[in-house]
């Protein structure tokens, strides 16, 4: 699950240090909030406890043993922010001083095992959990579940990133730079291994953490408010989650299907450059694609003068320095949702400005 | 993530040895920082940023001897700053190539090309397009490995911290990542306790039910201990009167040897990066 320093192409750890950064920060102002001046020790300690455990041997069914992240327990206990921040911490640890995980890969590893981890594990354990009481047994199951679905997300997404791998980078004979197995491989082949063995051992310490804690000290159980997200019962309500909530949903399908976009064959209708209407190939495609009316025999004067007014940055929706034009495509999406996101905020903003200065002018 | 062991260690003891492990590269660390070398000589800042690009750069490299040479290179810098290569072998080659060999093993014959040969009972035919695959991926990680646990050994942990702030890393974080690093070795003293005084309370084997439900009710008690702990310390920074913000003392100087070796490294790694495209 620790990925590797060269087992992911540079461009694809800059692309996961760039996701997990904003994940990180929010973390840490949520924390900070409600640690206040606790937060320097209670992160440093609770990071500590997650590079112990990650050491602890799980004894699994059949005789074999296995090593636990420990998101799941971490989550349960300390809440998802705080979660995240810790394990994060954890791996950073790992990764430069005991050589577990690579350097350049660490902002994959954390985004797959701490950030979505914490997520999934904050998401599932409050589902089943629900609102029962801190000692009911649905608990105990609930955190089991979380670990489990945790760890199993975690992989899946360690997966996919390493399966990319050869679909974008090749060298010029063709053989792979990077991780050399395609996803019908990679995904099988690291699931497998998660959803028997590697998930149970997290399954097993999330659970018996939380039954244990029931036991000895149900109080842990409810520290969430101290330790981690303030009020648990309403975190949505706190970050305002709740009302945006479907515009992110949607927002993040659009961006996961943004690779759909390089499955598509051919050019979009009406999206022709001047210079194709003298290339044969294109002249046939643009023939059939318009039931068959042959376009021009020369190209539009007015199209080929008007195209010579502007550049875009990211001609093909790749940026000049983006050698692969698929792996442009996809940071093309991501800047202009960016693009597109702050240009709200910052209309949200004025709009806001002048509301207050309305307000303050206002008799 | 899992190991077979029905006939070997109990889990007792195989935790047990891996805090003993996790103490021992801590102290070995402590040692080489000590040894007067190449890498001991300079500014750690000046490390880091003279080697963080060679790892990018190991990464980013399309030319296997490209990799070849900066592997070289990092063999040259630990010679050169008295880690002895039994020690590098031992601890991080050896690793490396078990673990990356098992897993490109399978390349050589699932990545489609020209086949050069072919396994000689099984029948299985080895691609050029695989052997290279795997040589890429086996030498990445050597080469990478190599040079982040170089830029470690040869460099006290409080000072790789310390200089972490040249990469703009907010000070809060910096100290966060020393007082973590510190109470590891508190929490796993504390393990080793809980599961040296478990050991020694057993007689015979424990079946595997039992064994989970000792391991996870440890997890659980440093769990309740890991929040007991983060309040005293809270406790006792409060009484000594802090208030939230932290410093961190900035003693680094550096001289033309820093500057110069900086020079060079940064040469070397334009270098890498132009042969290397």
């Amino acid at each position: 699950m620790h990925i590797p320093d060269g087992y992911l192409s540079p461009s694809t750890c800059a692309l996961l240090y760039g996701t997990a950064i904003p994940f990180w920060y929010t973390a840490f102002a949520r924390v900070k909030r409600l640690m206040n001046t606790r937060l320097v020790p209670l992160l440093a300690v609770a990071s500590a406890f997650c590079f112990v455990i990650m050491m602890f041997n799980v004894p699994l069914p059949g005789g074999t043993t296995g090593h636990a992240v420990g998101v799941g327990a971490a989550t349960v206990v300390l809440g998802p922010w705080a979660s995240m921040l810790s394990v994060s911490i954890a791996l950073l640890i790992q990764a430069v001083f005991f050589g577990d995980g690579g350097i350049t890969t660490f902002g994959a590893n954390s985004f797959n095992m701490a950030i979505v981890g914490s997520l999934v594990a904050h998401f599932t354990y409050r589902a089943v959990a629900g609102r029962t009481a801190v000692t009911s047994s649905r608990r105990v199951i609930a955190a089991a579940l979380a670990g489990y679905t945790a760890i199993n997300v975690a992989a899946l997404l360690t997966a996919f990133e390493l399966g990319i791998q050869p679909l974008f980078f090749k060298d010029a004979s063709g053989a792979p730079l990077y991780a050399p197995y395609a996803l019908h491989i990679a995904i099988p082949a690291m699931m497998l291994g998660h959803l028997t063995f590697a998930g149970l051992a997290e399954l097993f310490v999330a659970g018996g953490v939380v039954a244990y804690l029931q036991r000895t000290n149900p109080a842990l159980l409810g520290q969430r408010s101290a330790a981690g997200a303030k009020e648990d019962a309403s975190p949505a309500a706190a970050s305002g989650w709740k009302t945006t909530r479907p515009l992110w949903i949607r927002l993040a399908l659009l961006m996961l299907l943004t690779p759909l976009g390089i499955l598509a064959a051919g050019t979009a209708w009406g999206e022709w450059e001047a210079k194709d209407f003298s290339d044969a190939q294109m002249r046939r495609q643009i023939t059939a694609a318009s039931g068959q009316v042959a376009p021009p025999s020369e190209q539009p004067r007015g199209l080929a003068r008007l195209s010579s007014l502007w550049s875009a940055p990211f001609p093909k929706y790749a940026p000049p320095f983006v050698h692969h034009p698929a792996f442009g495509y996809v940071m093309s999406a991501m800047f202009g949702c960016g693009l597109i996101l702050g240009f709200f905020l910052f209309m949200g903003w004025m709009i806001g400005k002048r509301g207050s200065v309305d307000s303050g002018t206002s008799p | 993530m899992t190991r077979a062991g029905k006939n070997s260690r109990g889990v007792v003891e195989r935790s047990l040895a891996s805090f003993v492990d996790a103490l021992e590269h801590a102290f070995y660390a402590e040692e080489l920082a000590k040894k007067n070398g190449l890498l001991q000589k300079l500014d750690p800042r000046v490390k880091i940023v003279a080697i963080l690009p060679l790892i990018v750069i190991a990464a980013l490299a399309r030319r296997l001897w490209v990799i070849a040479v900066l592997f070289a290179l990092a063999v040259a810098i630990a010679l050169l700053s008295s880690v002895p290569l039994g020690t590098l072998a031992r601890r991080v080659w050896l690793g490396v190539l078990t673990f990356t060999g098992f897993i490109s093993f399978p390349a050589l014959f699932l990545t489609p090309g020209p086949a050069i040969s072919s396994l000689p009972l099984l029948g299985w035919t080895v691609t050029a397009q695989g052997l290279r695959a795997a040589i890429y991926l086996i030498m990445r990680a050597e080469t990478a490995a190599t040079f982040s646990v170089l830029l470690v050994l040869c460099t006290p942990w409080s000072n790789v911290l310390k200089a972490l702030r040249v990469l703009r890393l907010p000070v809060v974080l910096v100290v966060v990542l020393g007082m973590t690093y510190r109470y590891i070795f508190l929490l796993l003293r504390n393990a080793h306790d809980m599961f040296t005084s478990r050991k020694s309370r057993i007689v015979g084997r424990l079946d595997g039910p039992e064994q989970r439900r000792a391991a996870t009710a440890s997890v659980g008690v440093l769990m309740s201990k890991t929040i007991q702990l983060s309040g005293d310390v809270y406790l006792a920074m409060r009484s000594r009167g802090f208030q939230g913000e932290v410093y961190v003392l900035d003693e680094f100087r550096t001289n033309w040897f820093d500057w110069a070796m900086l020079a060079l490294f940064i040469t070397v790694a334009f270098l890498a990066f132009w042969f290397g495209r």
